[in-house]
């Protein structure tokens, strides 16, 4: 049945480069990501004769990764890009480990020199599978043009099955240019890589029993609720509902809950809420859905949660024991394994301890009560803009007019902020980078993102340094009409690495202000789309208003208060009880906040 | 009181596809990850499957050899990984070349103890002779020890292959 009779490649078959459309075809591709060269002209000649296909063309091969991870992120299907052999591929990079890390189905197709010439350092020859083996969840040279159409298909497998993940086809011109003989899809399982979707009953069971008889509960999520797809989330929300537990996310896990749910606590870690932290840090029982314990969120690990049995539900198995030992390890995909503890939860038996559970409720509640994000706006005329309010603006504005919305993120104290001022209330809404953590991620994101959703109000919320690493994507914006909105918190210095050097580096501030920044507004200007300022607290909405109401690619500057730090704060290596609040509740910023900060602590990044 | 974790040696075998850049994989994942790798062998097994097995001799604390085979596991190659020294009884294999440069008394001397411990020759001049050694990594290197004052030249030794005992198979 799986061999197919055109397995064999003969003259009067199609050229490789039509195969490979043919296949994308098959795997239901609408649009590709690419930059052209050399190596991948005869794709380019494919793609000229022909309209099922869209091509976006970047201006950079990194940002073609991270627009194709923001149209997967927000659509739930993969990604695809296109660059040329050399330093396309390498340009690529980045992009690639950034999916890796934050676990996004990309496919990328890489050109290379023709077959008979690799190894022999020809002119724009990368080791491609070598350069990226570390840097994809997996990566194929195709050497046979009767390997093609098969290794497309498995690679369109491969990165959304399981934990999903960048994949990379290498291929060589010739292989492209010489016929090939067409093979659709399997219909029969892989023969290798088979990733346990369904959970353990007894596993489940066990995690039923723990979850009743908890005192002091917590349900935390990551990023894997969000790649579980909607229905995951519509899973979590019963879960919490029906048990009454709180429940807090990781960056990545954002939206999965509804933000504004009296039952969810705000994000957990590095700059999560306080009584995220505390409730993680007292919690008698813990259930982990789809995240990984990443060092942002446990801080010092020995300090992490010391009284707390553990479960952990993860489709990669060696995400479970990895950092921290788990008593009830589940490998499943987490929209199942949720709606298996719901079922469980009804033929079980046992009573949860209303009062224990109450009497936690009342702790948090205390918790709650410092109100952790609390900060204060001056709204005389002039005063300047925090960028907290920045961005609760934003969130207001944009809920008022009730716009389908989608955030994108740079990387800094703006991104933090993105998270704990914008309320996300539907998954696949947010976009960032969690895992690596790339400044440059939040435009060609926001690009990809608003190619898949035409309509949608897409706003990148960015930092004035972190725009410059992907700013040519303006151009792109222009050239295919995407009306992306880039609210740049602009503080003029990298406002994160400025507030370590302020907290950790005894204030020298070693390189981390812009000198000579461009003038944005010009800037937007001068790549056609609309630029706008606001200088002051009585600008900030006219500002906004007017930038979700142009139909254009808009820069928006917002020029808010330099020396602003990002609160709560838990330093690396610092345990989630050391927490350090803002001046608002009267801690100064002082390194001694964090009694148990150590030389070690701060060799972490 | 600070416990150190314990740390335990560990055989692990792994049945992969036999395609290019699965071994590189598995080599980079120990190298990327920081894990030990005390030996690695690797041999086509079932050319008509076309599998091959890997066996990788490590150490770690137990939590980190749990690691090492999930790790493997997700592998998009791999089929199945088995951690031999926790699975049960096992036999673990290797074979040595031993070159032996030496004359007169550290000759017959040599040639005792290869007899002893099941050596055989393979090879011979009149100066020199190559031992062929099959045994565990232990018994390997209690002779190679045994011939460093007798004219020991060089060794070649292929890492360790190892399988299960009895019915079970990875
Ligand atoms: C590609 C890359 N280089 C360096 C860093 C380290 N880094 C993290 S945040 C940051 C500063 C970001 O400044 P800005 O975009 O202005 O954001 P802000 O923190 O001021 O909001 C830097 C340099 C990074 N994350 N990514
Ligand atoms: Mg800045």
């Amino acid at each position: 049945m799986s061999q197919n009779p055109a397995a064999t490649p003969a003259p009067d078959q199609p050229a490789g480069a039509e195969i490979l459309l043919r296949a994308l075809k098959e795997q239901g591709v609408e649009v590709i990501f690419g930059y052209p060269g050399g190596a991948v002209l005869p794709i380019y000649d494919a793609i000229f004769n022909q309209n099922a296909i869209r091509h976006i063309l970047v201006r950079h091969e990194q940002a073609a990764v991270h627009a194709a991870e923001g149209y997967a992120r927000s659509t739930g299907k993969v990604g695809v890009v296109l660059v040329t052999s050399g330093p396309g591929a390498t340009n690529a990079v980045t992009g690639l480990v950034d999916a890796l890390m934050d676990s996004i189905p990309i496919v990328c197709l890489t050109g290379q020199v023709p077959t008979h010439l690799i190894g022999n350092d020809a002119f724009q020859e990368a080791d491609t599978t070598g350069i990226t083996r570390p840097a994809s969840k997996h990566n194929y040279l195709v050497k046979r043009s009767e390997d093609l159409a098969r290794v497309v298909h498995e690679a369109f497998y491969v990165a959304r099955a399981g934990r999903p993940g960048p994949v990379v086809i290498d291929l060589p011109k010739d292989i492209l240019i010489g016929p090939a003989p067409y093979t659709p899809a399997a219909t029969t399982p892989h023969r290798s890589y088979r990733p346990q979707i369904e959970p353990d009953a007894s596993q489940i069971a066990k995690a039923v029993a723990l979850l009743k008889s908890a005192k002091r509960p917590v349900i935390y999520t990551g990023g894997g609720v969000i790649n579980a797809g909607p229905a995951a989330s519509t899973a979590l929300r019963a879960l919490v509902r029906k048990t009454g537990f709180p429940c807090t996310s990781t960056l990545m896990g954002l939206g999965a809950y509804p933000a504004g749910d009296p039952l969810f606590l705000g994000m957990l870690g590095m700059h999560g809420t306080y009584e995220a932290n505390w409730a993680m840090h007292d919690c008698d029982v813990m259930l982990n859905i789809g995240a990984r314990f990443d060092d942002r969120v446990t801080g010092r690990l020995n300090a992490f949660s010391p009284g707390s049995r553990k479960i952990h539900i993860d489709i990669d198995s060696s995400s479970i024991n990895k950092n921290v030992p788990v008593e009830i390890p589940v490998v499943a995909d987490a929209g199942r394994a949720i709606e298996a503890i719901l079922a469980a939860w009804d033929t079980d038996p046992a009573e949860i301890d209303r009062p224990a559970i109450t009497a936690w409720w009342r702790q948090i509640d205390a918790w709650r009560g410092i109100d952790c994000l609390r900060f204060t706006q001056d709204m005389t005329k002039g005063a300047i803009i925090k960028p907290q309010y920045a961005v609760q603006r934003l969130y207001d504005i944009t809920r008022e007019l009730q716009k389908k919305t989608f955030i994108t993120t740079e990387v800094g104290q703006h991104q933090m902020w993105a998270a704990q001022y914008f309320g996300f209330d539907a998954p696949n809404r947010w976009m960032t980078s969690g895992g690596l953590g790339t400044m440059g991620y939040g435009l060609p994101a926001a690009m990809g993102v608003q190619v898949a959703h035409p309509d949608a109000l897409v706003i990148d919320i960015a930092g004035e340094a972190s725009i410059l690493m992907n700013i040519q994507e303006m151009s792109t914006l222009s050239q295919y009409r995407l009306p992306v909105k880039v609210f740049i918190l602009n503080n003029q210095y990298m406002g994160m690495v400025r507030q370590w050097q302020e907290l950790l580096h005894g204030a020298r501030y070693s390189e981390s202000y812009t000198a000579a920044l461009p003038d944005f507004v010009k800037l937007a200007d001068s790549f056609h789309g609309v630029g706008l300022r606001a200088k002051s607290v009585d600008e900030l909405d006219d500002v906004i208003r007017e930038m979700i109401s142009l139909d254009r690619t808009v820069i928006a500057d917002i020029c808010v208060d330099e020396k602003e730090n990002c609160f709560p704060m838990i330093p690396s290596g610092a345990p989630h009880n050391e927490m350090i609040l803002g001046p608002e509740h009267g801690t100064s910023l002082q390194i001694g906040g964090a009694k148990s900060l150590t030389d070690e602590g701060l060799a972490l990044v | 009181m600070p416990t150190t974790p314990h740390q335990r040696s560990a055989i692990i075998s792994v049945l992969v596809e036999n395609e290019a850049g699965i071994l590189a994989r598995v080599i980079g994942l120990f190298t990327g990850r920081g894990y030990n790798i005390d030996s690695l062998t690797v041999a086509p097994v079932d050319p008509a499957a076309n599998h091959s097995r890997i066996n990788i001799v490590t150490s770690g604390t137990d939590m980190v050899i749990e690691q090492i085979k999930s790790q493997l596991d997700r592998l998009v190659q791999v089929y199945r990984v088995a951690d031999l020294s926790m699975q049960g009884p096992h036999v673990a294999r290797e074979l040595a070349l031993i070159k032996m440069v030496c004359k007169g008394a550290d000759r017959v001397e040599a040639l005792r103890l290869a007899e002893a411990f099941r050596a055989s020759v393979i090879d011979a001049t009149l100066e020199s002779f190559v031992f062929e050694m099959t045994g565990s990594t232990g018994k390997l290197d209690a002779f190679i020890d045994l011939m460093r004052g007798l004219g020991l030249a060089e060794v070649s030794r292929t890492g360790v292959a190892a399988i299960a005992r009895g019915t079970t198979t990875i």
